[in-house]
């Protein structure tokens, strides 16, 4: 450390938050290695952001560890740019994925969605392990064929649970990357998909990652949800999450409307 | 009514005057995502020139949402000073523009208007103002307010120390506050975001506050921002209520999907009056707001959302708050895309705020979806610290590990206070010295690792 740093003597508390504390002062600035260390976070959740989803990878590894169907769909958000400035977009699918959806029977009572949302790297690290881990607490369930959306928010799995006729549909998507947490995933219950479905229609379970809730973890919340879900005939604030599971299901985190969706 | 005007060869037409404001505006997309922005730059200008020869008392004629279906609306028409806006009956919003400039226009003068100014005027004003506009007549505002200490006086601003943690853990928290104390931060509030919404946990979040407070006497305020309604519920329980929080929006229908009405708002000031909490003041109310929140909830009724954020400054300005911080940045870039749009929607809301008499503070943010890094956060702190902001955040690191966002840090206050030598709260900055935290010059002193609040604070965590 060089002599220019006024350390902080408070370091044995930075073992107590994730908060960057404690970091020392030159001047009034930030010591050099702590706005390195600023900066490389940022960079990783901005790759996150704007990184694709290496689809054929997700889905050559989707059809070997599941014996489900795999579709591959696409909003109508053509490119990351459109989908960060209109989210409205984000929640329709192209045609070619209406017709390709619209091929399949039902009724099921479960659809699953992959979605790249806002952290493709979210979901290349954790989405597998949840569906993976979910699966067999659900191995009674008609489960409709997995779809992986590019470009999709939470509301594009409401079409997509109409068009396989699902009671339910769970869409798992990277959630908007915080510095500390670039690969953090969410997962959003709805039953009785349609268009129009408010948030408040909605179960989530998020932060799910290493640091965070765990993907073996939110899959058994996630497998209570379901069930309730079905036998309560709805999702939302009339379901509340008594599963058990510790910690407590995480509230949608927004200070304003719409900020996570 | 229509209007028009010409730019260039053509002649552009408006139906309404929500449609003259919104085209006005410079490019965002949020109005863009609204479909209510200019289709050209010609078609901006033919606004602009439409909007600068219309008499400001159009604006009190035309309702932008209908009175009968708006509460927001009958407030302004209702609150509206007549004879505080004697003054400028006469002006178009061109010369209101030049008149707010004018050398010879000073605090007192726009503290004695302020009443007769409706968000609107001061929406249509901002859309002619270029940046330099919004930071000279902004600078001139002058609102102070107090509850333990004094917030808005000239050459002072003050800091939210915010230290939140994702899961409520009190160790995590208070290792933040004390990080943030030993840097001179929280004369504004402490106020934390909880994770949770269960009444237990946020009870002990305000017992936990107001310990630290009485035990070091710290001449501030605590916050807890849940919903109003759990804040109410938490009065009534016997919490430490200092201050009051609410997000609050423009619209009705907004304001309905953020779950209150203004007779929530009121009933939840009268509570916190009733405890008599503050000693040098009495207002107990902090608001945020921030463009784009009524159209995120369908309820902007086609009006754009620099003037829908303007109208939430009437909903706060009725109940006299301590604090209205504009959380800017915060909402992502489907309603300000990049930092050019953040930082003059920073300016917008902060002249706006103050033009209308409130005590604006702006959380200087940005998300990583947006196209913005920490030095277009620097831009707006140093404009916005010479446009006399009362106060902004304060997070560990610029990294709220609980909101996911990116704000100001402790570093950046004390970077600010010292190119523009701006000074804390008189009060906060008196004990600060009293704690021997810094000199008389209100320069942070080394830190001294047997601190009477390094240990005790220590000794209460472990």
């Amino acid at each position: 450390m060089s002599t220019s740093i006024k350390p902080d003597p408070w370091q044995h508390l930075a073992a107590l938050t994730a908060a960057r504390i404690a970091l020392g002062r030159s001047g009034s600035s930030l010591p050099t290695r702590a706005v390195l260390d600023f900066d490389i976070a940022h960079a990783l959740a901005r790759d996150a952001v704007h990184q694709p989803l290496d689809v054929g990878d997700l889905t050559a590894r989707c059809r070997e560890q599941f014996a489900l169907d795999v579709i591959v769909v696409h909003s109508q958000a053509g490119d990351r740019l459109i989908y960060l400035q209109r989210p409205d977009l984000g929640r329709r699918l192209d045609q070619a994925g209406v017709a390709e959806l619209d091929k399949r029977s039902g009724p099921v009572d479960l659809a699953i969605v992959i979605a790249d949302g806002l952290s493709a790297t979210a979901v290349q690290a954790h989405a597998l392990s949840l569906v993976q881990a979910l699966l067999p607490l659900l191995d009674d369930l008609q489960v409709a064929p997995l779809v992986i959306a590019e470009q999709g928010r939470v509301a594009l799995g409401d079409e997509i649970g109409v068009l396989l006729k699902a009671s339910l549909v769970l869409v798992v998507l990277g959630e908007r990357p915080g510095l500390s947490s670039p690969d953090s995933l969410g997962a959003y219950l709805t039953f009785a998909p349609q268009l129009g479905r408010l948030d408040a229609e909605r179960n989530c379970v998020s932060n799910i990652r290493d640091d965070g809730l765990s993907p073996v973890v939110a899959a058994r919340k996630l497998a209570w949800l379901v069930r309730a879900a079905l036998a309560c005939r709805l999702t939302g604030v009339g379901l509340k999450d008594e599963s058990g599971e510790a910690p407590p299901l995480m509230a949608v985190v927004s200070r304003l409307p719409g900020a996570n969706e | 009514m229509t209007y028009s005007a010409v730019v260039g060869t053509r002649c552009y037409r408006f139906a309404d005057l929500k449609e003259v404001l919104a085209k006005a505006g410079p490019a965002r997309s949020g109005d863009a995502l609204a479909g209510l922005i200019a289709e050209s730059a010609g078609e901006r200008m033919a606004a602009r020139l439409v909007l600068a020869d219309l008499p400001l008392r159009r604006f009190l004629d035309e309702a932008l949402i209908p009175y009968e279906t708006d509460e927001v609306t009958r407030l302004i028409v209702d609150g509206h000073d007549a004879v505080a806006f004697a003054l400028l009956a006469s002006l178009t919003v061109g010369e209101f523009r030049e008149w707010l400039l004018a050398e010879t226009t000073d605090e007192v003068q726009l503290a004695a208007v302020a009443p007769g100014i409706t968000p609107e005027m001061a929406a249509a004003v901002s859309k002619l103002m270029r940046n330099q506009d919004l930071i000279a007549v902004a600078r001139k505002c002058r609102v102070v307010t107090a509850f333990r200490d004094t917030i808005g006086l000239p050459g002072r601003l003050a800091v939210r120390l915010q230290p939140n943690h994702p899961t409520d853990d009190a160790s995590g928290i208070a290792a933040s506050m004390l990080d943030g104390l030993m840097y001179g931060v929280g004369d504004a509030v402490i106020g934390i975001n909880p994770a949770s919404d269960s009444m237990a946990a946020l009870m002990k979040l305000w017992r936990m506050l107001d310990d630290l407070i009485g035990r070091f006497a710290i001449p501030t305020q605590s916050c807890v921002l849940t919903h109003v309604s759990s804040q109410i519920r938490a009065i009534e329980m016997g919490a430490p209520v200092d201050l009051v929080f609410q997000s609050v929006a423009g619209t009705e229908a907004a304001n309905t999907g953020f779950g209150i009405d203004l007779a929530m708002l009121r009933e939840a000031r009268e509570a916190a009056l009733s405890l008599k909490r503050g000693t040098v003041g009495d207002n107990v109310m902090y608001f945020e707001t921030g463009q784009g929140s009524a159209l995120s909830a369908d309820a902007h009724h086609g009006v754009d959302q620099q003037t829908c954020e303007a109208r939430a400054y009437a909903v706060a300005r009725h109940f006299k708050p301590l604090l209205v911080n504009t959380v800017v940045g915060f909402i992502g870039p489907e309603y300000l895309y990049d930092g050019k749009q953040i930082i003059r929607a920073g300016l917008e809301d902060h002249f706006c705020g103050k033009l209308l008499g409130l005590p604006m503070g702006c959380d200087i943010c940005y998300t990583n979806h947006a196209e913005a890094d920490q030095d277009d956060m620097d831009n707006l702190l140093v404009l916005l610290g010479t446009a006399g902001v009362n106060f902004i955040m304060g997070v560990p690191g610029a990294d709220d590990i609980m909101l996911n966002y990116q704000s100001t840090s402790f570093h950046d206050q004390l970077f600010v206070r010292q190119v523009l030598g701006l000074q804390r709260a008189p009060e906060f900055e008196a004990w600060l010295q009293a704690m021997g935290l810094t000199d008389q010059g209100g320069r942070l002193l080394p830190a001294r690792s047997d601190h009477r609040l390094l240990s005790d604070l220590t000794r209460g965590i472990s």
